[in-house]
């Protein structure tokens, strides 16, 4: 078979970082080549040296048996690489037209809206890329603007197809649908380099895969033959547990009763419809469903960011429907919210700081009002030995830290605080293989050691794997409540979709 | 390293700022060189032009600071000039009553008066709205502000302050209350040891209340991530009134030393716009407390430099103003240098490349 692209070891360095150190990679025509690798594994980089956005350092790019020396995108372009960025490089205010063919008009000197309208019909009819050519590109979904994007690296004639985390903003729904272009793509013989630390895509989607590891390809293989157990082994470099064990264990009392909780979000609707739960000691408590459902509106009434509009919230017996978030910190109520850039962390303070953000209003962090900075280093350095935050620097700003170390960072600050109750709302969203069995293992951790868990997660594998008792909500409600390990996907997922099971009785 | 660079950046806008300066001096047929020569001297060329200049430098220092607080917690109180004018007004009449009070008490109270009226006028109406209904602090601190010094006009244009006669002004503040001032040659700079040390106090204050206080950590959060710091348990909305009620309180503070330390009657004239000045005072100084004094140092020997250098060299004294202006710019444009040289960089390395191929 014919190689389109191949990587000879390609190395690039930057000044105390080798980002590439020998790189070799070989796609053939018309296959789906996934590039698989942790966050900083080098793909992005990678990525930005076959696009002509870094010169390599060493080592040989060919294209279609060519040497190839891009110094700019427009080379790399011109040559018939087509890339879609993990964000979009789109126009709102343009249409879908004018963003296909903007810096390529059709026409001279005036811009020919019909005839680019026409051209755009025509490929998205040629890929089956179904889009409105005429439409806002800022009104379309996330789904829609991506096929823009990848319209757009065909109408400059693109031969080869990269996609970079392309799954990152989708929704399942349009996760699917990206697969069938890509499979449309390739029985059209166009070549897909899919890249993504997802296991479970790579498998569904490619026919090969590249591993990367620190820089360094590991190996290719056929991904017929491949297990997830197999790639997240050779992502990490060590055996890796995908499945958390966790000894069978008696739930206790209930430490978390909710009654009748209805809440509405911040733009006034309501979200909550009348929640009943209970979280027993011991347990993790999965809850299931489709983004939107009241899922994170529920978390964050619990931690008392949100208001109850009615209904009463029981923390060990005790009511705290109206108490303040400090007072329920205060009574043992660990967060872990859902977005930890913009509510778990402050970006700017440093990672002792950021550790002590819930807690610098007591002593030992401080006194009388005033601070104690050296009980929050001697904290932090602790914390950050035994959760392996890297780099290990208390002085580093959370900012200048990847995703999946400040993810850590929020959890040693909540687990350490001696929790009767921890909320992880979506724990491992957009971390890496390594990242997401450490989560988990805490997560189990605190089971065993009898605490309760609130685990929301859009990940139904995630909930499957860790919980006791699963809660699937929908329209602002629990449709149900089945034991973990009853459940199955398509349980959940019918559950999901709002049809009730009778059987509640777990 | 990140250190240094914060404190080079603002010095290389300055520095840039001054040779432009120099070239529309030169522009306008003047020579630039003696120009800034009797601008230096100006400011610091004898004891009294350094007391001169430091005089003019505490109030934008100490307001200086309350600005700091305020927008490191999030929040831009453009409207300190008002706050200014209401400590001072609320010293000055403190200062012409309670006369049987001893100097010390009588002093104090002075300088609390205008503390509180400051911090009230920041917290009660701009602090209240912005938290609980959303007003910009942007637009109520300075409505406020007009409101406050047209305020202090009328009680001195035939309102109750206004001293016996036909001049607008109020009656002096009590003898026992005005700072003594440094012998001799300072007194006509007007420079008192008291207004010295509450300043260094000030700063002192600021600072400690900013990175070693549980109150300016839940600021300093709120200013950088509301959303994180409500999680935290932080009560935003009771920070958002403190910050703003700190900042007039400095901004209090300042105007009650101006009226203790120089002015002694409310008059007029009586502000120089140090409100305004000082804003510029902190963003030059990136809201750090001893970054604060600098740049109040600066902005002060500009300030009496640029009327030595009228009187010298015969340049407009506005020409000062032009240079705060520059500078003003060069500070927002510091974000804008790094880029620049980055693209420079690309530039120079795609040519090197070209001749190659």
């Amino acid at each position: 078979m014919e190689n389109v692209l191949e990587v000879i070891d390609l190395k690039k360095w930057f000044p105390g970082v080798k980002a590439n150190d020998g790189v070799n990679l070989s796609v053939r025509s018309g296959e789906v080549h996934a590039i698989l690798g942790e966050n900083g594994a080098g793909k992005s980089t990678l990525m930005k040296v076959i696009y002509g956005l870094l010169e390599p350092t060493a080592g040989e790019i060919r294209l279609f048996g060519e040497p190839v020396h891009f110094r700019s995108p427009r080379d790399a372009i011109r040559a018939g690489i087509g890339m879609v960025h993990q964000h979009f490089m789109l126009i709102p205010a343009f249409t879908v037209a004018e963003n296909v063919v903007l810096g390529d008009e059709p026409g001279g000197v005036r811009f020919r809206r019909r005839e680019a309208s026409r051209l755009v019909r025509q490929l998205s009819e040629r890929y089956g890329l179904a889009v409105d050519p005429d439409a806002k590109v800022g009104d379309l979904t996330v789904g829609l603007q991506q096929r823009v994007e990848i319209l757009k690296a065909f109408y400059r004639k693109a031969r080869v197809l990269i996609l970079d985390e392309p799954t990152a903003l989708l929704t399942p729904q349009e996760t699917r649908e990206l697969f069938r272009i890509i499979r449309a793509l390739k029985e059209d013989g166009v070549p897909v380099i899919f890249i993504s630390h997802k296991l479970d895509e790579v498998l569904e989607v490619s026919d090969r895969v590249t591993v990367m590891r620190q820089g360094k390809t590991v190996e290719t293989l056929e991904t017929k033959g491949a297990t997830p157990q197999m790639l997240a082994n050779l992502m990490v470099g060590r055996e890796v547990v995908l499945r958390v064990e966790k000894p069978p264990l008696q739930a206790g009392e209930p430490v978390l009763q909710v009654r009748d909780l209805r809440v509405r979000s911040a733009d006034r609707h309501e979200r909550v419809k009348g929640v009943n739960l209970e979280v027993r000691r011991g347990e993790i408590l999965g809850i299931a469903g489709i983004d939107g459902n009241g899922q994170f509106e529920f978390a964050d009434a619990i931690a008392g960011l949100l208001r109850a509009e009615s209904g009463e919230i029981r923390l060990e017996g005790r009511d705290i429907t109206h108490l303040s978030p400090a007072r329920r910190t205060e009574l043992g109520i660990a967060y872990v919210p859902q977005d930890r850039q913009l509510d778990g962390l402050v970006l700017s303070f440093d990672l002792a700081d950021n550790l002590i953000l819930r807690d610098f209003r007591r002593p030992p962090f401080s006194r009388r009002g005033i601070l104690n900075r050296r009980a929050a280093e001697s904290q932090a350095e602790q914390l950050i030995q035994t959760f392996d935050v890297r780099p290990p620097d208390f002085r580093r700003r959370a900012s200048e830290l990847s995703g999946g170390n400040q993810q850590k960072v929020i959890l040693a600050r909540e687990v350490s605080r001696d929790p009767v109750l921890l909320i992880a709302a979506q724990p491992t969203r957009g971390l890496d293989v390594g990242a997401i069995e450490g989560v988990h293992r805490q997560l189990v951790r605190l089971r065993n050691e009898g605490r309760a868990v609130l685990l929301i997660s859009l990940e139904l594998d995630e909930i499957l794997s860790l919980s006791d008792r699963i809660a699937v909500m929908h329209d602002g409600d629990i449709v149900g409540i089945v034991r973990g390990e009853e459940a199955t996907r398509e349980m959940l997922g019918l559950m999901m979709t709002g049809q009730r099971r009778k059987e509640g009785t777990a | 390293m990140k250190a240094l660079r914060s404190i080079l950046l603002p010095v290389a806008a300055s520095l840039v700022a001054i040779v432009i300066g120099a070239i529309l001096v030169a522009a306008l047929g003047y020579h630039p060189l003696s120009v800034y020569a009797s601008l230096v001297s100006g400011a610091f060329g004898s004891p009294v032009n350094i007391g001169n200049t430091l005089t003019a430098s505490l109030p934008l220092i100490i307001i200086g600071l309350g600005i700091a607080i305020s927008f490191q917690s999030g929040l831009f109180n453009i409207g300190a000039d008002g706050q200014y004018w209401m400590g001072a007004t609320a010293a000055a009449w403190v200062g012409y009553h309670f006369t049987s009070l001893p100097g010390v008490v009588h002093m104090i109270l002075c300088l609390v008066a205008g503390m509180i009226a400051g911090a009230l006028w920041a917290a009660v109406i701009p602090g209240l709205t912005k938290a609980f209904v959303g007003a910009h602090e942007v637009i109520t601190t300075m409505m406020m502000s007009y409101i406050a010094i047209l305020f202090a006009r009328y009680l001195i244009e035939g309102g109750p302050m206004q001293q016996k006669g036909y001049i607008p002004q109020s009656p002096p503040i009590a003898p026992n209350t005005q700072f003594p001032y440094f012998a001799q040659g300072f007194q006509q700079a007007q420079l008192s040891p008291i207004s010295i040390v509450i300043t260094v106090i000030a700063v002192a204050a600021a600072w400690f209340l900013l990175y070693k206080t549980t109150l300016g950590f839940s600021l300093r959060s709120v200013g950088l991530n509301a959303r994180a710091a409500r999680y935290a348990g932080i009560g935003v909305k009771s920070s958002i009134v403190t910050a703003l009620g700190l900042s007039g309180l400095f901004a209090g503070l300042a105007g009650s030393v101006q009226m203790l330390g120089v002015d002694h009657q409310l008059l007029d004239g009586f502000s120089s716009n140090y409100g305004y000045t000082a804003i510029v005072v902190a963003l030059l100084a990136r809201n750090n407390p001893i970054g604060v004094v600098i740049a109040g140092l600066f902005f002060g020997a500009l300030t009496t430099g640029g009327q030595n250098m009228q009187i010298a060299s015969n340049v407009p004294a506005s020409l000062t103003d032009v240079l705060t202006g520059l500078i003003i710019f060069f500070v927002g444009c510091e974000r804008i240098i790094p880029q620049v040289i980055g693209w420079y960089r690309r530039r120079r390395s795609l040519r090197a490349q070209t001749p190659a191929s």
